[in-house]
Formats: structure tokens, sequence, C-alpha cells
């Protein structure tokens, strides 16, 4: 006997309702943005999906054009969304888990910036290397 | 070890970035409950956290809640004790026994009186001088008033610490009481469950740790990050229960169409914890994705609480009038809320009359 034996029906996604709902918040977010600049996260893992509802709102915001990808304590993938501005952005640490699942909803994930801590410990690197006798 | 460093500057020391730390505080907001745009706060905070001391006692217990510490995630184990906490005694996990484990124990207490961070799992038994449960021949009783007395605060982990649990079940043959039963002149945080949810476990660390605080507690001593909202109302099947559609046995039709295991005796309504938003094993489910209701495992006397598959006496108005009340802001209003201020209670919340452990009492 495999899984496929015993009769499960997928429930109706529409029924549920969760991804209408969050789709109607994302674009309400959006048009913020869009009016006054105004960016903001939300935190998938503090809401209550079904196994099957995740994948629909994957599916629902779809791939765009643009994506990045971190390594750094694990990795992380991000990327643009079927909606400009909208942001899928999944840290994992090292063993491949994953910490932070969020959608942000911004022109640039904040994360993708370099920090000005990092590029004047960069600046200084490169100015030490210059200065070394060849 | 460097017990004064800070833990940016140990981060600095070991070449991470701070793009990097900025990433991990991503991660810490999410294990916090926090709001996921506070990772610059929390790293402002964590830049200036010291590693406290922490001593972890394990009295009248199974276990169960270090084998899910265990188990954490995010971070992972050896990064929240390495990094961020000097686990100074685990009878369980440290590697010494005997002498050399009681006498870390009372090293770290007098190195670090009135600082040290004190994890408490198991119920204590106070019968009969409580000789029902002693470590290196003293009653825990004895060990946990004297460890009590020099730490900053208390961590009680699990139900049993929080409010007794099994062992304080009927007729609780070994007076077995909680950690607030005896202790009045610390603060004390109730982390409850059966266990309790790994990340929430380090999750309430995390936040101690960071800011050196603790969260904001609900009447029960829990952190309301985690607690503040039952698991039905962030249930993904409470749209069922708002539609009236209820599975009435475990195999038939309702049951297959995933809906609202209420009428089987789901605690959910009763119970506030945070199973349906952060689920168990990494996120891989819990125990109402996998078709059994819940237990209500992190409320007080959970087990002397009627059967597990007796169903809840019913809300205030009939389910499914109730329901359709809060179906209209339900489905909308519940999904979104916690993602955005976790203090803000739904329309649907409002609607239904609360129940809570007592009512069930006389069943």
């Amino acid at each position: 006997m495999s899984l496929d034996d015993i009769s499960i029906k997928v429930a109706d996604l529409h029924s549920i309702g969760s991804v209408d709902a969050l789709l109607n918040e994302i674009s309400t977010r959006l048009a913020r943005f869009v009016a006054i600049g105004e960016t903001s996260m939300i935190d998938l893992k503090s809401l209550p999906f079904s196994p099957d509802e995740y994948e629909g709102l994957r599916t629902s915001l779809g791939r765009g054009e643009a994506s990045a990808r971190l390594e750094t304590i694990g990795d992380s993938e991000l990327y643009e969304t079927h909606y400009p501005g909208v942001w899928w952005v999944t840290h994992y640490n090292v063993e491949g888990d994953v910490v932070a699942d969020l959608l942000e909803i911004a022109a640039v994930p904040a994360i993708l910036h370099s920090q000005p801590e990092d590029v004047r410990d960069g600046l200084e690197r490169l100015q030490h290397m210059l200065v070394q006798p060849k | 070890m460097k017990e004064h460093e800070t833990l940016e500057q140990r981060l600095q020391e070991q070449g991470v970035s701070r793009r990097s730390f900025l990433k991990f505080c991503a991660a810490m907001a999410t294990m916090m409950a926090l709001p996921p745009g506070s990772a610059s706060a929390i790293a402002a905070a964590l830049a200036k956290v010291k590693r406290p001391s922490v001593i972890w006692l394990s009295f009248q217990e199974c276990t169960g809640c270090t084998e899910s510490l265990t188990r954490s995630h995010s971070p992972t184990l050896e990064s929240l004790i390495f990094d961020m906490i000097s686990l100074d005694y685990h009878h369980t996990l440290q590697a010494a026994s005997g002498f050399a484990a009681e006498q870390a124990r009372e090293d770290a207490m007098k190195e670090f009186h009135g600082k040290y961070l004190l994890l408490v799992d198991g119920s204590i038994p106070i019968k009969d001088g409580g000789v029902y449960s002693t470590i290196a021949g003293r009653t825990n009783l004895d060990m946990l008033q004297e460890a009590a007395a020099g730490a900053a605060a208390i961590v009680a982990v699990g139900s049993c610490a929080a409010f007794g649990g099994l062992p304080n079940a009927q007729p609780n043959p070994t007076g077995a009481v909680a950690v607030s039963d005896l202790i009045k002149s610390k603060p004390i945080i109730n982390i409850s469950g059966c266990p309790p949810i790994p990340a929430v476990i380090t999750g309430v660390l995390a936040h101690y740790l960071t800011f050196g605080a603790l969260p904001a507690l609900d009447d029960q001593g829990r952190p309301k990050a985690f607690y503040g909202e039952t698991i039905h109302d962030r249930c993904y099947r409470r749209p069922f229960y708002d539609q009236g559609k209820f599975a009435k046995t475990f195999d038939d039709e309702g049951a297959r169409n995933g809906w609202c295991l209420y009428e089987l005796g789901c605690k959910g309504p009763t119970t506030h914890n945070a199973c349906a938003t952060t689920k168990w094993n990494g996120g891989a489910g819990f125990p109402i994705e996998a078709g059994h209701g819940c237990l209500g495992c992190s409320e007080p006397k959970f087990w002397d609480a009627g059967s597990f598959y007796t169903p809840l006496p019913a809300p205030a108005a009939d389910v499914t009038s109730a329901a359709k009340a809060a179906a209209v802001v339900g489905a909308v209003a519940a999904v979104t809320v916690g993602a955005i201020d976790r203090g803000k209670k739904t329309l649907a919340q409002q609607s239904r009359e609360k129940i809570t452990v007592e009512d069930l009492k006389g069943n």
C-alpha cells in the first residue's frame, strides 16, 4: 500500500481563504509604498498556513526579474515576485533550516544594501593592500 | 573564554560582517515573535549584550523539555549555549558529573550571585519533606530555594515547572507544585507546554538576553508574544469552524477534507500557545495539521481537564451563528494580525466568549 491508496482530498485553497487575505494585505502595503514610499515586512512564519496554502501563496506571487543570494552564516535567497516591489526573502542557517521567511515591500531588500561599517572596513583593507610593498 | 566581551565584539573578531549580524537579527526577530522590521533595534540591543550565567535545574520531570530544547533549530543549541549564554550547570547536558557537577553549580551561584538566570524544568514535590525527588542527596525543594535566592530571574520551562504538570495531576501522590507556588520574591516566566516548543524556549531566552528584561507576560506568567492568542484563533482550520464544517470521527469525510476538529475534542479554543504558527520539528507541522486535536498541554491542569476527546462546551452563541459573524472578518483579519501587531485582537475573538480550563473542571 502506498500513500496514493489513502483517499485524502486536498482542500480547496479558496475555501480556507488565507492566501486571498494575505494577497489583500500585500496589495494594501504595496499601495502605501507607491503612495508614500513606506517599506514594510511580513513575517510568514508568524502566519497560519495549511500545508498547501504556503505553496499556493508562492504560486500566486510568482517570480519576477530579479534575484539575489547572500552567502553568510548560511545562505539567504531573495527574489522579486511577479509584482515589482514585493520581494520574497528567505534566510537559512548553516544547517539549511529556514530561520526567517519574509515578504518585504521595498525597491530593494534592506539587507542587500552594503552596510556603512562593512564599507569602511573594506576601504581600510583596500588602502592597507595598496601601501604594501609590491 | 572571554566572559566580558559583547556579542558584537565576538562576532567582529570572528570576521562576521555587519550584514551577517543583521541577518542574524532578522532571524532573532522571527524567533522572538517580534515585528520583522525590528531587526535593527535588536541589533542595537544585542551589540551590548554580555553572556549571562545560566543554571538549569531539572526536578520531577521526564527530560522531554531538554529533549525539546536540543531540537531547537534557530539559532542552533550550540550557538545559543556558546555565543549567547554561559550554561554553567545542566546535569543532563554537562560533561561533568558527581561532585564536579555540583561544584560547578555552587561556583556559578557564588560568582554570579544576583545575576544568573535560573531555568527550572520539572515540578517540585513537597510532601513528606520533599523526599520524592532528590539530586546529590538533596531535595529538589532545598536546591530550588537555594538557587532561587541568588537568581536575577527564573524561567519555568514546561508545564510541570510552570503549573505542576503531570506529577501534580490527581491524586498527586508526591505533593508536586509549580515553581511559582514556592518562590514569590523573584520574577518568574512560565514557558508552558508538554513539552514547550523549542523555538519558544530559545525565543524567550533570546528576549531576556537581548533586552535584559522579561517580556510582557499574560495572567499565567507566560510571554504574550507566544501565548497571547489561542491555537484556535491562529489555526489554519479556523475558517472551517467559522463555516460550521466539522470532522465528526477521525475517518469520516470531514476528517479527510481537513475540517475543524472541535467536535473531536480539540482544546485549541482554550489553549494559548504558538503551535499553529511556530509549529514543530523545524516547522514541519503541529498536531492539528496531522489530523489530531490539540490536547491543551500548555494550560494549567490540562491532564485533569476531562477527556481529550470530549468536545469543549459550546461557545456563548451556537457555533455556526457566532461563526458566521466572525467569518466576514475572520478570514481576512485573523491571517494578517499576527504579522502586524500581535497585541490587536480580531473581531472574531471579541465576538466569542472565552472558555477557560476552569470551566472544564466540572466535567
